[in-house]
């Protein structure tokens, strides 16, 4: 299910049939057991995803020749209830340095009952990244391509 | 609730006018849609924030938004979806503590 927030945001949210401080701990420490590892803009394969568990920290892909990328800044670590990380990425897929042109995505998780919790995923002012529309059509049509998520969305 | 580009038929249509700018005719003898759903379709695109048109001649010629930010709420919520299901998928399996 998604809800639109307002122009420059989207949400969405899911159940899932865990306990609300294991949703939060695989959301955050076991974020690579989940990300799907065809979404990185290192050169090399994805070796390994790390999330620091602190405001000040990043998410950091590991690749197997050793490299490194930031990609996320930690701006807010509540668990088990709330998550807030930036997006340092740029419509042409490159590592964005500014923070001022990069957008943030907040996760809250509510528990409904001891064994069910509501996610609700929130990646705001999307309109900070500027023009750029030519290099995600590009990227539309290869890499992260519209048909997989498309294949979800239909399941 | 299914997005602008979830449909099948509208995504094509949508990656034909990322291609190239074209008016409902040509997009009908293209593909396997008939003129008025091809027109239903856009209107949905353009709604979605997704397409614009213009004038030209008798025609309204179609093309890709540039502005583009629908594009980027699109694609996003989409890459969000897929994403969260993934993770629902890991959280509910047995954690090897449990096992």
């Amino acid at each position: 299910m998604t809800t639109q927030v307002d122009a420059t945001s989207v949400a969405t949210a899911i159940d899932v049939e865990a306990p609300v401080e294991h949703a939060f701990r695989v959301f955050t420490d076991g974020i690579g057991s989940w990300w799907n590892p065809s979404h990185h803009i290192l050169e090399a394969e994805l070796a390994e995803m790390v999330f620091e568990p602190y405001v000040g920290g990043h998410i950091i892909d590991r690749g197997t020749d050793g490299s490194e990328c930031r990609w996320a800044r930690v701006l807010a670590y509540d668990p088990p209830r709330l998550v807030c990380f930036s997006w340092d990425i740029s419509l042409s897929w490159q590592l964005e340095t500014d923070p001022a042109k990069t957008s943030e995505i907040e996760v809250t998780f509510t528990p409904d009952g001891p064994s069910r919790t509501r996610v609700v995923l929130t990646h705001r002012n999307l309109d900070r990244h500027g023009d750029g529309w030519e290099s995600m059509r590009d990227a539309v049509k290869e890499g992260w391509s519209l048909d997989a998520f498309a294949a979800v969305a239909a399941a | 609730m299914l997005t602008a580009l979830a449909d099948p038929t509208r995504r094509a249509i949508f990656e034909r006018l990322a291609e190239s700018p074209s008016a409902v005719g040509e997009l009908a003898r293209e593909l396997p849609v008939s003129r008025p759903a091809v027109s239903q379709h856009l209107k949905v695109l353009k709604e979605a924030g997704l397409v614009v048109d213009r004038p030209a001649g008798t025609r309204r010629v179609y093309s890709v938004d540039p502005a583009g930010i629908g594009t980027i709420r699109d694609y996003f919520e989409q890459f969000w979806q897929q994403a969260l299901v993934r993770f629902r998928i890991a959280a509910t399996q047995p954690t090897q503590e449990e096992e």
